[in-house]
């Protein structure tokens, strides 16, 4: 028999107690944990998201849809492609107020071997590009040679591999960091090399274009507006100057989705708040409750030996273990949900999400442990003064009144 | 181990709102030898067990001293009289005689776990197997009859094997057999060499006791030895 068995008998032999306080902690830490990870991730995939774009203006076809289908094309890799003639992009460079310019090309594939959805792919220019090749430089330093890609991270297709696309032997010679965008499942190559696909598809007798050759085409343009202009105006003025395309400004297309994220923040944040107060209360409730229930038990204890230090302790140390049990518990419970569902949790809320570092996931993880080990004996130390200062005599004499 | 009083009370403040306070025992001294049976009768309501828990060091007095060989208990911080209580004396108390969520047998052994021992097993079963608790060893106490439990408080007062042991009406609710089983171990503690201190307002046991003493009006009057 020691002190230490007879904390973890209370703990066991009232299950109860233990479990309603477990419960509580499970919530407090699995709410602040998960929702400071999602919260982060949803900002890190924003972030992430600004970084790819590069550009202040993209040009596109007018056909090509809706903003938010055209949102979903850019930013989030939905499949999907359209084409105006590559004069397009001659006629911009003539445009006041622009600074650089590269062309894009958006193709489809059909039934790539790797993959079994479709998935976008998406062709630059390697000599004029500026949006694309910073970031893809981080999996790929060299120039891509005719049917060389580089894939998301959301394939399985490894480095040194090969896809077949269109019937046409396409090497993976690199492959990127996740975003937390559905550009994680595209496929980046030269421009030629999407041309040459194009015709291949053609080949295969999938028409992907009504009349034009592929080398008479693009799929966007890619702005970068010069100082001192003003990007609004120049795209407004390609829009007044230039028939059958639209300029969007890429700030405008994350806007929706930044407006979205801090409201999901600040709803995360609420949460957690109001959760932890709540948590705090409810354990201060449990444990002034308990405190009543175990007067004769502390009588005892003290009557035996126990000073009113090791009293307080004994309390504080309960406590403790059962806050740092449940904070475990929760922090496992929400790693189970946030982790593995990240994508669902993007699909239903229609974010971007990146998920943050080992490192600062620990962090936030440490966070949450210590929340709520510090604050379930703070709740409990009002119960263990109370406790240690029983009226042992009366109390062992007249019962608990 | 010479336990002497000297001259003490002890006033309660009365509740909230009245006015002065309530004398409960007043000017008591005495002596207590190792080896006697020590019994205190009174009235309900006569100080008894308050003077019980003041001699015993849970309960400090209103005035007077309280010495353990001669040093005053009441004297030394927290700490140290909670570890002398653990040592030197066995208290066997009225009400809340167990922890609930502990064996019997843990329950016996665990004023020896305070000092850091509680190791000694086989001490306490033979304990329990004395007064008649071996099949109940590995039981929780919650199950316990009020028998079972006076006789398991009995068991863990005597677990350091203390100079005294102080009991606290140890046969109220207990029917005649169980109490003579209660006087008899106390009776063998102070054989071998402890000092007994009972606190009954019962007419059973009076006639066990080596040195019988009256509790009136919060005065202790010697009747016998």
């Amino acid at each position: 028999m020691s002190i230490k068995k007879l904390l973890y008998k209370s703990i066991v032999g009232r299950p109860l107690r233990t479990f309603a306080l477990l419960f509580i902690c499970i919530i407090m830490s699995g709410v602040m944990f998960g929702g400071a990870v999602l919260s982060v991730s949803l900002k890190n995939g924003i972030n992430s998201l600004e970084q790819r774009l590069g550009a202040d203006i993209i040009v596109v076809p007018k056909s090509a849809g809706e903003k938010v289908e055209l949102e979903n094309i850019l930013l989030q890799g939905t499949p999907g492609y359209f084409y105006m003639d590559k004069s397009v992009r001659d006629e911009l460079e003539r445009t006041d107020g622009v600074d650089k310019l590269s062309a894009q090309y958006f193709l489809v594939s059909a039934n790539a071997e790797c993959c079994t959805v479709q998935v976008q792919i998406i062709g630059f220019d390697d000599e004029t590009d500026f949006t694309v090749k910073p970031w893809l430089r981080e999996a790929y330093s060299g120039s891509l040679e005719q049917n060389e890609i580089i894939v998301g991270s959301g394939l399985s297709t490894k480095v040194g591999h090969s896809l077949k696309l269109y019937g046409v032997e396409c090497k993976a010679v690199g492959k990127l960091e996740s975003t937390g965008t559905g550009l994680d499942t595209a496929i980046y190559a030269s421009s030629d090399t999407v041309r040459g696909l194009i015709k291949a598809a053609e080949g295969k007798g999938i028409s992907v274009l009504s009349k034009q050759s592929p080398d008479d085409v693009i799929s966007s343009v890619y702005i970068k507006v010069k100082d001192g202009y003003d990007i609004d105006e120049v795209a407004a003025n390609i829009n007044l100057g230039m028939d059958g395309v639209q300029a969007v400004r890429t700030k405008s297309m994350i806007t929706g989705t930044a407006d979205k994220l801090s409201v999901f923040s600040a709803s995360i944040t609420v949460l957690i708040a109001a959760v932890c107060v709540l948590s705090a209360a409810i354990m201060l409730i449990i444990f002034t409750a308990l405190a009543g229930e175990r007067k004769g038990e502390f009588a005892l204890l003290r009557v035996i030996g126990f000073s009113r230090a090791r009293l307080c302790r004994q309390v504080l140390n309960e406590a403790f273990v059962i806050c740092i049990c449940g904070a475990l518990l929760g922090i496992g419970i929400a790693s189970a949900v946030v982790f593995p569902f990240g994508s669902l949790i993007e699909n239903k809320a229609a974010l971007p999400m990146l998920t943050p570092d080992l490192v600062s996931v620990l962090g936030y993880a440490l966070l949450a442990i210590a929340a709520v080990v510090v604050t379930g004996p703070i709740a409990s130390v009002y119960s263990a003064f109370r406790l240690s200062r029983i009226d042992t005599g009366r109390i062992l004499r007249e019962g608990d009144r | 181990m010479q336990i002497t009083a000297h001259n003490i009370s002890k006033s309660y403040r009365r509740g909230k709102g009245i006015q002065g306070s309530v004398q409960v025992i007043s000017d008591i001294d005495l002596s207590i030898e190792s080896g006697k049976v020590y019994v205190i009768y009174g009235r309900s309501g006569s100080g008894k067990s308050t003077l019980l828990n003041i001699l015993s060091g849970i309960l400090s007095p209103s005035s007077g001293e309280v010495c353990y060989d001669g040093s005053d208990i009441y004297s030394i911080n927290d700490r140290e009289l909670s570890l002398l209580r653990c040592k030197e004396v066995g208290y066997i108390p009225q009400l809340h005689t167990a922890v609930g969520t502990l064996t019997v047998r843990e329950n016996v052994l665990l004023p020896s776990a305070v000092i850091g021992e509680g190791k000694d097993i086989s001490k306490a079963d033979k304990l329990l197997e004395q007064l008649g608790l071996q099949q109940l060893c590995d039981v929780r106490a919650n199950v316990l009859s009020g028998g079972e439990l006076r006789r398991l408080s009995i068991a863990r007062a005597l677990i350091n094997s203390p100079s005294v042991i102080f009991a606290d009406e140890p046969t109220n609710d207990l029917d005649e057999e169980t109490s003579h089983l209660v006087f008899e171990h106390l009776r063998k503690a102070a054989d071998s060499g402890a000092a007994a201190v009972i606190v009954t307002h019962e007419l059973f046991g009076r006639d066990k006791a080596d040195v019988l003493l009256q509790m009136r009006q919060g005065k202790l009057i010697r009747e016998k030895g």
